[in-house]
């Protein structure tokens, strides 16, 4: 028996009305997993915006979330535009989501922040014109 | 942990076993076992929805009959502002609180004066509480509960100030033993109230360690009973109102918001919509408002299942009636007595949904859904009596449910055994 569990997601580039779902799925399962709160809090928020900025940026991609005793791993991957300047990217309110999308009230420029103040690790993987993979653990104490 | 209360109950011989409630039921408590249906207490949050939706009306509220007027020496009518918007052509509280006292209650004291009073308190701690921001209202029991068992990050945000038909018996009952002398058990605080989830929060109050409230009467049980009673009164009314605007809005969604007297809030009514905002609240979604009002029910309180009128409809009346009241029509004399309608008790989060003891056995189990899920057909057409397949394999992996409660299983399960015995009997021949 393993002690691990896997849930694999592909998330649809071409509907920004289903943008959201893996994580809120993650979220109800973490809960009833019995996930402390502020822990099922942090990865909902990190992964919201990670599945978010996919929809926004890339068209869509496929996200794993490996949950361990000790951890919950997401690993996110996209073959988007990629990010030119990550460090750019990280700054708090950098964004270049379009127009359209802002009118929706996305496109702050939280995104990447968020998903680093509500993880234990962050590691993002970009190359222009290929593709992005962000690698998030939250540690469950 | 305080037992698990609910007022919501069954009536077998009505219960024809379908699976309309199953379906409707928010927080997934109901299934049906052995052709009846079964709700699970620990998941029940009162919300009514099952009521509503029971074509064979086999969901019963509970809730106390008229005759316990009679079980005390004096008693008190605690009339919710909904019971307002019930009638046609109202256009004096005091004609409803004259046939109340017709009715033979003693005295009356109005959810709605205290719900002003409640209103004052919120609105400076909301201005006191930013770092609460929004804070979230109180005064739907089912919000409460819904909150307890599903929304753990959100319990902090709460309003934490008991409902206003609590503070209500309270200033009732000290009126009536100021005005009476008898003791407190000879009184009766006794509440009319729109929905089955204030019958729960009287037996088992959240924030509060015990509820005034001695007796809850439904409105519907009320009604008929009044509209004679309203007609002669009509020319014979005592001056017994002490509501204003504020109060009597209180009894639609919305009304609780307006009267912190600010632009910057939400209100959200009907359970699935109330879900919705919470979940995006979960999320950090919409930290920029100051006060979130939640209503269990559509159109707030009067949509309760105890009422009788239209909600929408009964929403109008409301506003018919508070056109030319003043803002407030109770007001806290001096604030002796107001830290008392702060909360008392701990309200803490009750995991009751949670699947393994320890986060090894919960991957185990989760697993274990996950598998059965995929062998089942995806259709959640309810026939096994839990309402989607995902609840049917967590039910299994809880140890209250088999894999061939699953129709489909059953049956591949049956051609299975007949092509082996179909095997059988040909290597026979």
């Amino acid at each position: 028996m393993s002690d691990t569990i896997t849930m694999s997601y592909v998330v649809p580039g071409n509907d920004f009305t289903r943008a959201g779902e893996a994580s809120s799925n993650i979220k109800s399962m973490l809960k009833k997993m019995g996930v402390k709160p502020e822990i099922v809090r942090k990865v909902a928020i990190a992964m919201y915006e990670g599945e978010i900025n996919m929809v926004i940026h890339a068209s869509g991609g496929t996200i794993d979330v490996i949950i361990s005793p000790e951890e919950v791993l997401m690993i996110l991957e996209d073959h988007g535009p990629g990010i030119e300047d990550i460090n750019l990217a990280m700054k708090a309110g950098y964004s270049t989501a379009p127009d359209e999308i802002r009118s929706l009230g996305f496109g702050a420029g939280m995104g990447l922040p968020n998903m680093k103040k509500y993880t234990d690790e962050l590691k993002i993987e970009s190359k222009v014109g290929v593709g992005t993979k962000v690698t998030m653990k939250v540690k469950m104490s | 942990m305080r037992e698990f209360v609910n007022s919501v109950h069954l009536n077998k011989d009505l219960c024809k076993g379908c699976i309309n409630c199953i379906k409707r039921c928010p927080t997934q408590a109901i299934r049906v076992r052995k052709g009846k249906a079964v709700i699970t207490k620990e998941f029940c949050i009162d919300c009514g929805e099952c009521i509503r939706i029971c074509p064979h009306h086999a969901k019963e509220a509970i809730y106390d009959s008229l005759d316990v007027l009679k079980e005390f020496d004096y008693t008190v009518a605690l009339p919710a502002p909904s019971l307002y918007g019930q009638f046609n052509n109202l256009d004096d509280v005091d004609i409803v609180l004259s046939a109340l006292k017709r009715m033979g209650f003693d005295d009356v004291y109005e959810v709605g004066a205290a719900a002003e009073l409640v209103s004052e308190i919120a609105r400076a701690y909301v201005s006191e509480h930013k770092d609460k921001w929004p804070i979230i209202s109180t005064a739907c029991p089912t919000v409460v509960r819904l909150i307890q068992i599903r929304f753990p990050n959100l319990i902090d945000h709460l309003l934490p100030l008991m409902p206003p038909v609590e503070l209500g018996a309270k200033i009732a009952c000290s009126i009536a033993m100021e005005k009476t002398g008898l003791p407190r058990e000879k009184i009766g605080i006794i509440f009319i109230s729109p929905c089955p989830a204030k019958v729960t929060a009287v037996k088992s109050p959240i924030g509060i360690n015990r509820s005034e409230v001695d007796k809850v009467i439904a409105i519907k049980e009320i009604y008929p009973v009044l509209l004679p009673l309203m007609k002669e009164s009509i020319h014979n009314t005592e001056e017994l109102s002490r509501i204003g605007r504020i109060g009597i809005g209180w009894g639609g969604s919305g009304g609780e918001a307006s009267g912190l007297l600010t632009d910057n809030y939400l209100a959200a009514d009907g359970i699935e919509n109330v879900i919705r905002v919470l979940d995006d609240l979960e999320d950090d979604k919409l930290d920029q408002l100051e006060f979130i009002e939640l209503n269990a029910c559509s159109g707030g309180c009067v949509g309760g299942v105890l009422t009788v009128e239209n909600p929408y409809v009964a929403k109008v009346k409301l506003k018919r009636l508070r056109k030319y009241l003043p803002v407030a029509g109770t007001h806290w004399d001096d604030n002796k007595d107001s830290q008392n309608i702060y909360w008392n008790d701990e309200v803490a989060y009750k995991p009751v949904f949670k699947i393994g003891n320890n986060m090894r056995e919960s991957i185990t189990k989760m697993s274990r859904v996950e598998e059965l899920c995929e062998i089942f057909p995806g259709l959640d057409c309810g026939s096994c009596g839990a309402p989607t397949c995902e609840a049917l394999a967590e039910d299994i992996v809880r140890g209250v449910a088999k894999e061939q409660d699953c129709v489909y299983r059953l049956r591949d399960y049956i051609h299975k055994i007949s092509d082996e015995l179909l095997r059988l009997d040909m290597k026979d021949e």
